[in-house]
């Protein structure tokens, strides 16, 4: 009975956090369905996309490479930027529960956001957390999606509403406790960022991103030698 | 046609990838050199989120308002206002420092 409160509380902690990056989450969704409305892709595409792919990065990639050029590359931009699941799934591994298939469903919770909260302070992470957390972002990004494509907002107007601010500071303030945890974290961290913003001057965002992940291999090395580097 | 395609290739490879672990290792548990690197993947994620947000591509995004309401929110975080309040305080700096440049 105390498990199954607790579990109730980890949930319900977990949409409680989920609904900030949910806020931030809508924000590029009005972008995105505006944006595909504007290329022909008309509404329920759009919509029904944000509804199972769920996943920003590659749904924008997808969208500005498909137009005029070749599907096949398309996709394979889409996909190369989701690459950083395989990491994620990973490191989810050790904490799913049941069969193979249940584990392959509690993992399709994950989003960027969510695998943050969800990571615990004993290093591991909480599956009924990531799945609170991804709640009140899918339904903000779908539904963000919708009133995109519906109302199609001015890009102007967002950015002098200082709405393009609200994913970088939600980061933000996630990493400032997932930092303060270990020296090891900080110095990945300050990696990580490193090698982003170094990738930046030659690609996209997107890879940038998937290098920088690179930076948790510093977790290989030994406790001490990790703490020097 | 081809966009529908296109779409949901993508929805289901993104499945795939997120389920690649459970499927592929299953419950068997890592070893200890992986288990250290996987807990340093949320922290490096986030570090490199921050960047590219920030940056954009080839840097032709970075705006120094933008700068100043993040180092707000995170300003506001640290002086323990709540995570939705901090992050709109962000927003309200940077949308007032621009409404002032017009």
């Amino acid at each position: 009975m105390a498990a199954l409160l607790d579990r109730r509380q980890e949930f319900f902690e977990g949409m409680r956090l989920g609904i900030g990056p949910g806020a931030a989450a809508f924000v590029l969704a009005l972008s995105f369905g505006a944006e595909a409305v504007a290329r022909d892709w008309g509404f329920g595409l759009p919509v029904l996309f944000s509804m199972f792919a769920w996943s920003g990065s590659a749904q924008f990639a997808l969208l500005t490479s498909i137009a005029g050029g070749s599907a096949v590359v398309a996709v394979t931009s889409a996909v190369l930027i989701n690459a950083r699941y395989l990491m994620m799934s990973l490191a989810l591994n050790d904490s799913l529960h049941g069969s193979r298939l249940s584990r392959a469903l509690q993992v399709q919770a994950l989003c960027d956001a969510s695998f943050v909260v969800a990571h615990n302070t004993k290093g591991g992470y909480d599956i009924v957390r990531l799945v609170g957390a991804s709640i009140p972002q899918w339904v903000l990004w779908a539904a963000g999606t919708a009133v995109g494509a519906l109302t199609a907002p001015s890009p102007d107007l967002m950015q002098r509403l200082g709405l393009d601010v609200a994913f970088p500071a939600f980061f933000l303030i996630l990493a400032l406790d997932e930092l303060r945890r270990s020296k090891r974290a900080l110095a990945a961290g300050l990696l990580g960022a490193s090698v982003a913003a170094a990738l930046l001057f030659v690609t996209t965002p997107s890879y940038a991103l998937l290098g920088a992940i690179a930076a948790a291999l510093l977790g290989i090395l030994p406790e001490k030698e990790a703490e020097q580097a | 046609m081809r966009l529908w395609l296109s779409a949901a290739v993508v929805t289901v490879i993104n499945w795939l990838l997120k389920a690649s672990a459970p499927l592929v290792i299953g419950g068997r548990k890592l070893p200890p050199p992986v288990l250290r690197l996987t807990a340093l993947t949320a922290p490096v994620l986030l570090a490199g989120l921050i960047v590219t947000e920030l940056g954009g591509e080839h840097w032709q995004a970075l705006d120094w308002t933008k700068l100043v309401g993040v180092g707000a929110a995170g300003g506001l975080c640290l002086a323990k206002v709540p995570m939705l309040l901090a992050v709109a305080g962000g927003i309200v700096v940077t949308a007032l420092i621009r409404l002032s440049l017009r």
